[in-house]
This record gives structure tokens, C-alpha cells and sequence, in this order.
């Protein structure tokens, strides 16, 4: 197992570079998750440390070696890739030991190796298959197998659960979660789902064009987002953003939009009044409040252990997310409250949060 | 008559006509064939006579031994066996490294040199005909096996035809490859060529009937009816007492056998390659 550190790292092609120095560390036995919109560098930055990509500036370092100028294979990393990658002509069992063959191992050490990977996920029956005889989560498996057969000091994941319907991703993220807790492997994560980076990370990179917005526990980065992007990214429904200025309201403080809308402001809002930002507000921390904020219901999506709620408050559209069964529908008008102390200020400049 | 039944009277009539006019165009392309294994099995007189007869009076089945046994039939075969063998493995060979490199390395000046090598594909064959000799005498190469195999070795087409084909061939494979610690070159022969049968077996076929059939360029270079290869062989049935064409088409037709045995045995690896590669890369 091997610590990770990304120092200022900038990738170019040509004249467009598309990664501007960014820097971050795994921890040995960490599980790393890099979360970006499309286009952002979290796999370039991943196929980087792979030794896929070439790095134009800064270091890469695995355990205590840089490795910028070594070939994958001398890296002593494993990739499981989007499309598994696997070999089609050849067997899983051959799939699992092609590593272990190019290593010029014995050949019960190879079988050995192959069981012992194979017993871990559960493909024993499955060795003697071609990968076009498995379904989407098996040829997973397979892809997680020849990884795992290599006793790599890193693993990375190139958004491995992409391919897989909904139900059977949700599956594979609790595989995954576990192989790490049973391997102890460092392990750097790359995907686009912020649902998949909230539930099996220690630490989220969120990352946007190229540079690194915040690094953080999955619940620092919930709870304390570093700028507007990284509050709206992460969570599902997305934080609510209202523009406006923030005005004093008695001895307290609150947002006046465009609308003219009083929204009500934590404590810490005070000493900026009079400042222009955006007020963040997480779709659970809204809740229905006679005497609140008027807003018109413009659409109902129960869930079952919820119930999604789009409404209107002026001519802003705002997500809330409601525990109870409301017995509201489209056109009703209702009145909300805000959990002012949970809700974000961000610097309507630049994004920034403000404390 | 109700509409259903008018549909599906002109469904049956469209039917006709598509297996008509197929079974014309086979017909056309079959003829030439059983044509010369008529021929085959007739004397020579009738072979000439009029009116031309379908079907020989008498079957003449000694002619594929006389064939055989007039002319240094066999000497034939396997000089034509060595040539075209010898040009289809060395062309697979350099087709597989020069279309590898072209389709997966970066290198200073690869485009342009692949649209280069490609533009010597416009050139008619026909006219290298006198440089590719005056090299071949030069080197002392005139009559032996090396003059006729080497020159029409290293033909641009298999490079092409290759390339394309890896060119399909996702990437994230051999990035797994490279990951799992496989150089280059164990790539190609582990990863991509056992990929790229169908288009392998293709190249071999079109590259050893191609040779199998080739006249004029070892005519050119071999002399003795010892080295000829098989097309020209053919020829020495014709002297100056006259051509025995039926044991010429007998001699073509026992020539056909071992392209028609390979194609046969391709077929099915192409086939069977074609329905591997419809997994590929797990999707």
C-alpha cells in the first residue's frame, strides 16, 4: 500500500491546457474520490497518476517514489477502466492472469492468486466464461479481479459503475466500499456522480476546469461548501441559489432578492450588510411554516420516503425536500421557512463562501 | 380478391424476381467454372469442335492425371506453395508491425509518411515491373525463389487494411495491457492480433490467391520448368504442335483446389473472429 501526492501537476496539449497545478495527497489506505462535472480533469489527472497520460509540469509521487517518468507498469498501480477493458478472446480466468503470466510467475502461484481473487468476488463459477457470456456487473467483477490479483500499491477507478443500470450500481458501490475496508488499499475514485462520491469516499476532490474547488470528508464538503459550484455540485436535489443583497432586519439580518423577498439570514450574515451574494439553502432544510415566505407549488414528486417539491417565490424556482406527505398539489399556495443556521452565503462575485 | 391476399401475391411475385435475378448473376459468375471442368474431362478435339457441346460425349477423367504426370505437375505445386505461402506470412507479418505502428505510435512525420506509402498504391503494379528486375538482377536474384517472393512482399495494401482494423480496436485495451505490464510488442501479438483475425485471415486469403494466381512476375524472373509456379506451368501445354487445352483445364482445375481448401478453412476463423469481436471491450 502506498501514500499518493499530486504536486502541482499541469497537463497540456499544446497550447490548451486543461489541468492549472493542482495538487492533493491520498493518505496510504485511503479511499479517494475525484468528483467533477464533464470536462473538469478528474480522469485526466487519474490516467495521469496511471502513467496513461504524460505529465507536462509538476510531480507525481507513489509512496516515496516520483514517478513521472515511469511506465505504467512500473508504477505498481492497477486501473479498472469505464468499459472494463477486459480481453474478450480470453477466458476470465485468462483475463485475471495475464498480469501474472507478463511477471513471469509459476504457475501455481498464478492459480493460486486467480482463486484466492476470485473467491474475494464471488467468480469461481464464472472463471471459465468469455466476457461476452457475463452480464455488466460480472464483467465488473472480472475488471475488479485483475486488479486485485496484482497486489498493487494503488487502485484507480475510471467512473467503473457508469455502464451498470441504477440498481446494480447502488450494489457495486457497497462491493466496492467493502473491498476497500477488507484490502485496506489506497484507492483514488474518479466519477461524476456526486451520490457515488458521498457514500464511499474518506476525502471528495471536487474538481471544475481543470482545478481543484475543495478537498474535504464527504460531510465537510456537504456542510461547508468552499464556493457556490461545490454547494450547488454536491447533494441531490441541488442547493437552492438566490441572488440578492443583504439587507439589516431588526437586529439581525436578512436577503433581499430581486423580488423583493425578506429571506432570513444566520447571525454571521450581520457584518455583511450591504454586501451583494448568493444564500444557499439545502432543499431539506425547507420546510412548510404557516406565516413564512409565500411560494406557489409548481410540482409534486413523492418518492415515497419523500416527497420532492418544486415551487415559485417570486420568480425564482426553489427545491424543497419534505419528510411528512403535504397534502399539497400544483397551483397551491403555501408558506415556507428556512433553517437560516444551516443555510450557506457565498460572495455573489466570486462564489466564495463567506464565513 | 381481398387486399391481404392481393399483398401477399406481390410479396411471392417481388420474391421471384429477387431469386431469379440472383440465381442469373450465379449463374454468370458459376459458368466460367463448370466450364473448364467440362473441358476438363473431354479430348482435346472436342474441346474445339462445333457446335460446343455442354457436356463432354465422352468423361475423360485421365486427363488430371495426364496433366499431372506430362508436365512436372507436382515441381509445379510446390514451387507455387513456396511462393505464396512465403509472400503471405511475410506480408501478414510486416502488414501487422508497419499497420500497428502507423495506427498506435506517435512518431515525428508518421502522417505524412502513411499518406506517402499510400500514394504508392496509385502507381499501376505494371510499372514497376522493369526497376523491381533491374534490382532483382543486381542482387543476383534472377531464378531463385528470394527474386519472386521478396519484391511483392511488402505491398502497402496489408498495412492499410490493418491499420483500419486496429484503428477499431478500443484503447482501453491495450491501456489495460500496458497497466497489466505488457510491452508493445506483446500487445500486438497478444492483444491485437488474436482481435484482428478477421481482418488477418482476409489480408492471407486475398494475399495467397493473389500469389497463387500471379503470372507475369515469376514468369519474369524464373526460368526452367522446374522453377515455374503453377500459372506458368500451364503454359508449356502450349508448344508448336499445339495446346492441350483440356489438360490445361484440368491443370487450371486442380490449381483451384488449394484456394478454394483455404478459403474454406478461413471462412470459418473469420466468422467465428467476427462474432468474438462482438464483444469487445465488454460493451
Amino acid at each position: 500500500m502506498a501514500s499518493i501526492t499530486i504536486r502541482n501537476a499541469v497537463k497540456a496539449y499544446g497550447a490548451v491546457e486543461v489541468l492549472h497545478g493542482v495538487s492533493v495527497a491520498a493518505r496510504d489506505g485511503e479511499f479517494v474520490v475525484l468528483v467533477g462535472p464533464s470536462g473538469c480533469g478528474k480522469s485526466t489527472l487519474l490516467r495521469m497518476i496511471a502513467g496513461l497520460e504524460s505529465i507536462t509540469d509538476g510531480e507525481i509521487e507513489i509512496g516515496d517514489r516520483v514517478v513521472n517518468e515511469l511506465e505504467p507498469k512500473e508504477r505498481d498501480i492497477a486501473m479498472v477502466f469505464q468499459s472494463y477493458a477486459l480481453y474478450p478472446h480470453m477466458t476470465v480466468r485468462d483475463n485475471m492472469a495475464f498480469a501474472l503470466k507478463l511477471a513471469r510467475r509459476s504457475r501455481e502461484q498464478i492459480e493460486s492468486e486467480v482463486n484466492r481473487a476470485a473467491d474475494i468476488l464471488g467468480l469461481a463459477p464464472l472463471l471459465d466464461r468469455y466476457p461476452r457470456q457475463l452480464s455488466g456487473g460480472q464483467r465488473q467483477r472480472v475488471a475488479m479481479g485483475r486488479a486485485i490479483v496484482r497486489n498493487p500499491a494503488v487502485f484507480l477507478f475510471d467512473e467503473p459503475l457508469s455502464n451498470l443500470d441504477a440498481k446494480l450500481r447502488v450494489q457495486m458501490r457497497s462491493e466496492i466500499k467493502a473491498l476497500h475496508h477488507r484490502l485496506g488499499a489506497t484507492m483514488i475514485y474518479v466519477t461524476h456522480d456526486q451520490m457515488e462520491a458521498m457514500t464511499m469516499a474518506d476525502r471528495i476532490v471536487v474538481m471544475r476546469a481543470g482545478n481543484i474547488e475543495q478537498v474535504g470528508t464527504p460531510l465537510e464538503i456537504y456542510d461547508t461548501p468552499a464556493n457556490s459550484f461545490v454547494g450547488s455540485f454536491i447533494g441531490s436535489p441541488s442547493m437552492n441559489l438566490i441572488d440578492g443583497v443583504i439587507v439589516a432586519n431588526g437586529a439581525g439580518a436578512s436577503l433581499k432578492d430581486g423580488d423583493g423577498t425578506l429571506w432570513p439570514l444566520p447571525e454571521h450574515a450581520v457584518p455583511h450588510i450591504g454586501r451583494s451574494v448568493q444564500l444557499g439553502i439545502r432543499p431539506e432544510h425547507i420546510s412548510l411554516q404557516t406565516g413564512g415566505i409565500a411560494a406557489i407549488i409548481s410540482s409534486v414528486e413523492p418518492t415515497g420516503a419523500e416527497t420532492h417539491v418544486q415551487m415559485q417565490v417570486g420568480g425564482k424556482t426553489i427545491v424543497a425536500v419534505l419528510r411528512d406527505r403535504p397534502g399539497i398539489a400544483i397551483g397551491d399556495t403555501v408558506a415556507i421557512a428556512i433553517t437560516d443556521e444551516r443555510s450557506q452565503l457565498f460572495d455573489l462575485q466570486t462564489g466564495l463562501h463567506l464565513r | 380478391m381481398t387486399t391481404r391476399s392481393k399483398s401477399r401475391a406481390g410479396a411471392l411475385a417481388l420474391d421471384i424476381l429477387n431469386h431469379g435475378a440472383l440465381a442469373l448473376v450465379a449463374l454468370l459468375f458459376l459458368f466460367p467454372f463448370f466450364w473448364m471442368i467440362s473441358n476438363a474431362v473431354r479430348s482435346n478435339s472436342e474441346v474445339l469442335a462445333i457446335p460446343v457441346r455442354i457436356l463432354p460425349t465422352v468423361f475423360e477423367w485421365d486427363n488430371f492425371a495426364e496433366a499431372w504426370t506430362t508436365l512436372p505437375f507436382g515441381r509445379f505445386f510446390i514451387n507455387s506453395l513456396i511462393v505464396s505461402i512465403s509472400v503471405t506470412v511475410i506480408t501478414v507479418v510486416v502488414s501487422c508491425l508497419s499497420g500497428y505502428a502507423f495506427a498506435r505510435l506517435k512518431f515525428p512525420g508518421r502522417d505524412a509518411l502513411l499518406m506517402s506509402y499510400l500514394a504508392t498504391l496509385m502507381v499501376p503494379s505494371i510499372m514497376l515491373i522493369i526497376p523491381l528486375f533491374l534490382i532483382v538482377n543486381y542482387l543476383g536474384m534472377v531464378n531463385t525463389f528470394q527474386g519472386v517472393i521478396l519484391p511483392v512482399a511488402f505491398g502497402t495494401f496489408g498495412s492499410f487494411l490493418l491499420r483500419q482494423f486496429f484503428l477499431s480496436i478500443p484503447n482501453e485495451l491495450e491501456e489495460a495491457a500496458r497497466i497489466d505490464g505488457a510491452s508493445r510488442l506483446r500487445i500486438l501479438v497478444s492483444i491485437i492480433v488474436p482481435l484482428s483475425m478477421p481482418a488477418i485471415g482476409l489480408l492471407s486469403l486475398f494475399t495467397f490467391i493473389s500469389q497463387w494466381n500471379n503470372f507475369l512476375w515469376p514468369l519474369i524472373v524464373m526460368t526452367g520448368a522446374n522453377n515455374a509456379t503453377l500459372p506458368v506451368g500451364l503454359t508449356l501445354f502450349q508448344t508448336q504442335q499445339g495446346t492441350a487445352w483440356n489438360y490445361i483445364m484440368a491443370g487450371a482445375t486442380l490449381s483451384m483446389l488449394p484456394g478454394i481448401l483455404l478459403a474454406i478453412l478461413l471462412q470459418k476463423l473469420i466468422y467465428n473472429s467476427i462474432a468474438l469481436n462482438a464483444g469487445m471491450g465488454g460493451r
